[in-house]
């Protein structure tokens, strides 16, 4: 880029030092801390370290016929990736039209005491995952009982269970965990979405008899799909890098045996090891590489098939 | 029609506040139990975890512990140091690299700009063993540096991306008055743009300090030392050390909630008007 920049500008003017001076930073920390690890990442995969003599060599595509085919591998990696993608369902069933319905709510011309519903939303969203884990944790947990007397109270006790202990129901209620943690975010991106559709579009469709209910879905559903494309992806790509939230919960096993594992937690403990397994950052390299051609595969299917089908109107 | 549609507004008005009420209680339930909790004896923590402290109940042995016990005000400063840090460099840099592709035209101009904003898409953390390696290399393991430099290059191209729509928006005749005026690029930048470009810089600040101030993996895998921790790396090791402490625990969560809240109070109006100016556009 730099030579190029040179001769083309040598022609008509000075060098344009500004130009570089501007844009140096920005390239040199995202190319050296982003780009080039992961491309590490992807040769890392390659390679192999011999359990006896500690050479590492090439081993081309052995680690992912591993992952695929070896039992030891399969299990456990299907098992994260059918968890995640669970997760991920989940999000985009609930917190997605959650969001938009309270974004909705929020944008109604008249309502005192939107400041205050919106910031109390949003809250969850700000806190760590070590807050949202434990607390969460402390709620569930049949030790404290706040939620198994809470249930007491509206007459269904006897339905409480160790829900973060339980195989069955563990993945949903991080899930259920997660949403609550995060509806904030879709609920700020469409609330502003909403806000800036044109006050002309609106008194047309008044105009024309359109208020209410039809109004939402029939102008302004339409108007903000594309930032429902957006949040979307970004869910998307959110889910399929949770970590933290398993993490500080459930422990690195993924407890209760592995039915919350996502692909972040089976990378972490191939990578660092863990009691039962020993650290193998080959392997670990191999995971993050499928995560990487997960996420692009839906970066890209969003990019081709449902952008392109999505009308932006110019507003 | 105009009473009728005026009552029929107040009818789905009160249902929009129930609806929005129930919401804003299941958001808050947590946050509010932590607190009030926090300020209570062990016994009454157990016994009725869903009353206010009263004179009989209230004890402050918690943030006692909190702050005999454990390094926290250490691992606060750690946090601000490497929020603040990582935020200064990601708006710096990115409304710098925003400027040069939004304002000049130069070869691979687009092509530049669409391999800064890839980043958006591809979550740093899984280069993680190559940052691991370069960082061992560089020795700054176990440094502030080394979690500023992780952030910087997490958040730029976000920051980039949203930052350049914005500045293509600031008006063409003011930065060629600048010109004329003699003031050099530099000049033109920090001082006539910058300044018009702050409520997206607010934006961008927020969404770019939420998942820094709360990441807990890169702290965990790079500087983990007592001195370089953070206070999210900090109340997780707490938390399982003091695993029985209660009061200790509640406190330290308490604790860590408090700043969240008051960086988010000081950007929230700034936020709205950012996302609602960058949607229009």
């Amino acid at each position: 880029m730099q030579d190029t920049t040179l001769t083309t500008a040598r022609k008509k003017k000075p060098f344009p030092w500004h130009i570089l001076v501007f844009m140096a930073p920005a390239v040199i920390v995202y190319t050296a801390i982003m780009i080039l690890p992961l491309a590490e990442t992807l040769r890392l995969s390659l390679f192999q370290r011999d359990s006896v003599t500690q050479a590492v060599s090439w081993v081309g595509l052995e680690n992912y016929l591993r992952l695929f085919f070896d039992p030891f591998w399969v299990g456990p990696f299907f098992n994260a990736l059918g968890n995640n993608f669970f997760f991920f369902v989940m999000h985009m069933l609930l917190q997605n039209p959650i969001g938009i319905l309270i974004a909705a709510l929020l944008s109604m011309v008249h309502l005192p005491g939107k400041k205050l519903y919106r910031t109390a939303i949003f809250m969850p969203t700000l806190l760590s995952f070590v807050i949202v884990g434990f607390v969460w944790k402390l709620i569930l947990s049949p030790l404290w009982g706040v939620s198994k007397g809470m249930m007491t109270d509206v007459g269904i006790g006897h339905l409480f269970m160790p829900f973060l202990g339980k195989e069955e129901t563990a993945l949903t209620t991080l899930s259920l965990i997660s949403v609550w943690q995060f509806i904030g975010i879709p609920m700020m991106l469409i609330y502003a979405a909403l806000l800036s559709i044109p006050e002309e579009v609106i008194e047309a469709a008044e105009c024309d008899g359109v208020t209410g209910l039809a109004q939402f879905f029939k102008i302004k559903l339409i108007l903000i799909l594309p930032t429902i494309g957006i949040i979307s992806i970004l869910t998307f790509v959110g889910n399929f890098n949770a970590f933290d939230l398993i993490y500080t919960t459930q422990g690195p096993l993924a407890g209760p045996d592995f039915s919350t594992d996502l692909l972040g937690t089976i990378l972490y403990r191939t990578f660092y090891g863990q009691q039962t397994q020993p650290g193998d950052p080959n392997m670990g390299a191999a995971i993050a590489t499928i995560m990487f051609f997960i996420i692009l595969a839906g970066v890209a299917v969003y990019l081709f098939f449902i952008q392109r089908k999505l009308t932006r109107y110019e507003m | 029609m105009a009473i009728s549609r005026a009552r029929r507004n107040r009818v789905s008005e009160l249902m929009a506040h129930a609806i929005l009420l129930t919401f804003a209680v299941i958001a808050m339930f947590p946050v509010i139990l932590i607190i009030i909790n926090s300020f209570k004896t062990k016994k009454a923590i157990f016994k009725s975890p869903l009353s206010l402290p009263n004179a009989e109940s209230f004890d402050l042995v918690g943030y006692t512990t909190v702050f005999t016990q454990g390094n926290f005000p250490l691992y606060f400063t750690n946090s601000v140091l490497v929020t603040v840090g990582s935020l200064f460099f990601v708006l710096l840099f990115g409304a710098m690299a925003a400027f040069a592709l939004s304002e000049y035209k130069f070869p691979f101009n687009r092509l530049t700009g669409l391999y800064l904003a890839l980043g958006i898409m591809i979550p740093i953390r899984l280069g993680t063993v190559g940052i691991l390696t370069l960082m061992v290399a560089t020795k700054l393991v176990n440094t502030h540096w080394a979690l500023i430099l992780v952030y910087t290059a997490q958040g730029l191209p976000l920051a980039i991306f949203i930052l350049s729509e914005f500045m293509a928006t600031v008006s063409k005749d003011l930065k060629a008055a600048g010109r004329i005026d003699g003031l050099s690029e530099y000049s033109i930048f920090f001082r006539l743009v910058v300044p018009l470009v702050r409520p997206a810089l607010a934006t961008v600040a927020v969404f770019t300090m939420i998942p820094i101030w709360n990441d807990l993996w890169f702290p965990l895998i790079l500087a983990p030392s007592e001195a370089t921790k953070t206070l999210t790396l900090g109340a997780q090791v707490f938390v399982g050390q003091f695993v029985n402490n209660w009061n200790a625990i509640l406190a330290a969560m308490a604790l860590a909630i408090i700043p969240v809240l008051v960086l988010y109070t000081i950007f929230s109006r700034q936020l709205i008007r950012g996302l609602t100016s960058g949607a229009v556009k």
